[in-house]
């Protein structure tokens, strides 16, 4: 942080204006003016924290992601697949023993041995052979989508969110202020608030795990020299099965949690794993504050962009990876290998 | 399949067709014959397709094979192309169409579709390996949903409808076996190219490039310019094929570049082999006999016709996971043990 800011002090001025105008705009009561242009305080609020709380269901699964690219360089197109299978296994779960908490444990575990299987039966034989990898991944992917439709069909399900965090819930956040001076506060579903701070206490836990532990010790060390790593002889391949294991694990637990505040069907898969890419692209890969970043930016984009563009909100994630990459194609976090 | 023909029209002296294979011109004899023994569905859905299909793998497997560079977008380009041909020529959607003679829209349509392929190329190139696959398909995502939410020009998720080939001398070519001697055309031109260019100077410095990068830019070579001009000309074969599959469905939709889609151009070029021109068209091949007759040898098993897709892509995962060179890298392997299972003299293989 420190060294950033003395070596690029322009930019980091242009993101500290960006994000204290951000904080202004989320926090501040809007004056007259600037709601003629932008339309309700209210719209933009929750535009804002829809963009958020997909931003953290986007992280959820690109973690993962990130996470197995930057140890193994293992390119895994089947991670949408996971996220998917994850969904709807969470969904059986839930259903069959009426317990939405319940499922995380288990499609966790379930989801992780799958995980295992993948690393130990496919990516190891194929260790470094990227294109390889691609394409036995692709294929898996597409068998994958097709025996899922072929078991849960083609209409969407959703997971109810149990009682207690069902209903809205106040944020200490002004959305509106009635010419009466009466102040109202923004209201916002607790399921989304819930998954915001799931998210964010997972990926500090991520990065205490991998800055502060013998474990993330040695992760940090097979990402910078695998061969060196196993030289001092840590059996790396105990180390690749856990970190392929938690990442797939973790896509299953975020398919839960995207089929809890959205839905899954046929064609979450292949919509996640582009997301995934995205992210990583722009955020750098192998990197988990990227991974978080870039998820919160195409998270905001994707929803600010339905909200004041709708016809071409998509397109806007596009452009900002297409900007990444023409200006800095390893990524905001990446570094150059 | 292309092959034969490609050899009649550049073999000029009789030394030429002394060289070519009998393998050749047996090929050459049946697809030219095909109209007298195969129905009009054979022609028009399975060769058709194949030839079409085969087409657009070619562009991927040219800048596979000889560039080292996976892009997943060939289908946006060719769909791009097609939706050219529409909105330039004629089709239903009259109020965006703008009804050109065919010597207009059809070059309007190449040229647009190589210059995207030449920009994304330009924005693909600056990545290696496994990114290049990564932003093209995001790119392709990024192309799909354009068209479906872009209704101004592209007519959003409907698409267009009623695009025919232009009636040139009095022949419909929508019709089985003119549109079959099209595509066999088609396919022949762009395999030809295809060799040309691989032999020329410009297809053997993208050897060299794929090969060892850093040597070549030592030795004086641009490398991003030999990269970025793959992509265009890539773009242009794609955008051959796409505006025979427009013709050939007469509509273009935004699925025609989804996902799926795109991906199916990989499973093609992948399964056919990417080390030659060729393998995309067997791979086209595989994919249409396995496309069109699976449901009904799936039904005779008692399941659901829908199942192809698993069928499919069983048949790619065993495909690149015991041979990554695809079904021509089986053939070859095949030959050489039976070559080296011959050998009197040594016994052990030559």
């Amino acid at each position: 942080m420190q060294a950033f800011v003395t070596r690029r002090p322009v930019w980091s001025l242009v993101i500290a204006i960006v994000v204290a105008l951000l904080f202004w705009l989320v926090f501040a009561p809007w004056p007259a003016e600037l709601e003629e242009v932008l339309g309700r305080k209210r719209v933009f609020l929750n535009a804002v924290f829809g963009g958020i709380t997909l931003g953290a269901l986007y992280f959820l699964v690109a973690s993962g992601f990130t996470l197995i690219f930057g140890l193994m360089r293992n390119i895994n197109l089947a991670h949408g697949s996971l996220y998917l299978l994850g969904g709807y296994l969470g969904f059986e779960i839930s259903e069959a023993t009426g317990s939405w908490l319940l499922a995380f444990p288990i499609v966790f575990v379930v989801v992780a041995a799958l995980g295992v299987v993948l690393q130990n039966q496919v990516f190891s034989r194929m260790e470094g052979q990227e294109l390889r990898q691609t394409m036995v991944t692709i294929g898996l992917s597409v068998v994958l989508a097709d025996i899922m439709l072929w078991i849960w069909g083609g209409q969407s399900y959703t997971i109810f969110s149990p009682d207690w965090i069902a209903g809205p819930m106040t944020l200490p956040v002004i959305a509106q202020v009635r010419d009466t001076g009466e102040v109202l506060y923004l209201r916002y579903p607790a399921v989304r608030v819930a998954i915001l701070i799931a998210a964010i206490v997972i990926g500090i836990a991520m990065w205490l795990i991998l800055n502060r532990t013998r474990i993330g010790m040695l992760i940090r060390a097979g990402v910078d020299d695998r061969e060196m790593l196993a030289a001092s002889g840590v059996r790396i391949q105990f180390v690749f099965l856990a970190v392929f294991a938690f990442g797939a694990g973790l896509a299953g637990m975020a398919g839960i949690v995207g089929g809890t505040f959205q839905s899954l069907s046929p064609g979450e898969d292949t919509r996640f794993l582009l997301a995934s890419l995205v992210v990583v692209i722009v955020g750098g890969m192998g990197s988990i504050p990227g991974a978080a970043v870039g998820a919160l930016v195409i998270g905001l984009s994707e929803q600010l962009g339905l909200v004041y563009a709708p016809t071409y909100s998509v397109v806007f994630t596009f452009l900002i990876m297409a900007g990444v990459l023409a200006f800095r194609p390893q990524g905001l976090f990446g570094e150059r290998r | 399949m292309a092959v034969a023909t490609e050899r009649k029209t550049s073999s000029v002296g009789p030394l030429w067709l002394e060289r070519v294979p009998g393998g050749w011109w047996a090929l050459l004899f049946v697809l030219l014959t095909a109209p007298v023994w195969a129905n009009d569905f054979f022609l028009f859905q399975v060769m058709g397709w194949t030839f079409i299909l085969g087409i657009i793998a070619l562009s991927l497997m040219f800048l596979a094979g000889l560039g080292g560079m996976v892009s997943l977008l060939q289908m946006s380009v060719a769909a791009l192309a097609g939706y050219m041909v529409a909105i330039f020529g004629t089709s239903g959607v009259t109020e965006i169409s703008m009804g050109l003679p065919w010597w207009v829209n059809i070059p309007v349509a190449i040229v647009i579709a190589a210059i995207f392929a030449t920009l994304v190329g330009a924005l693909a190139v600056r990545t290696e390996g496994i990114y290049t696959i990564m932003i093209t398909l995001a790119i392709a995502a990024a192309f799909f949903y354009f068209t479906r939410q872009n209704y101004g020009i592209f007519n959003g998720y409907s698409g267009f409808n009623l695009v025919v080939p232009p009636e040139l001398f009095g022949v419909d070519w929508r019709r089985p076996v003119p549109f079959y001697y099209l595509t066999l055309g088609c396919a022949a031109v762009c395999y030809a190219a295809v060799v040309y260019v691989s032999r020329a100077p410009f297809g053997l410095a993208l050897q060299g490039v794929r090969d060892n990068p850093r040597r070549m830019a030592a030795l004086g070579y641009n490398v991003t310019a030999h990269r970025i001009a793959a992509y265009s000309f890539a773009g242009v074969i794609a955008a051959i094929g796409g505006i025979l599959l427009v013709w050939q469905n007469a509509q273009i939709s935004p699925g025609t570049a989804g996902i799926p889609a795109v991906i199916d151009i990989l499973v093609i070029a992948v399964v056919g082999g990417l080390a030659r021109p060729i393998g995309p068209f067997i791979g086209a091949l595989i994919y249409v006999l396995l496309r069109t007759f699976s449901p009904d040898f799936l039904l005779a098993f008692g399941l659901s016709g829908e199942r192809f897709k698993l069928i499919i892509g069983l048949g790619f995962l065993a495909v690149v996971f015991f041979s990554p060179d695809g079904v021509l890298g089986l053939w070859e392997r095949w030959k050489e043990r039976r070559r080296q299972a011959k050998d009197p003299l040594t016994g052990a293989g030559g």
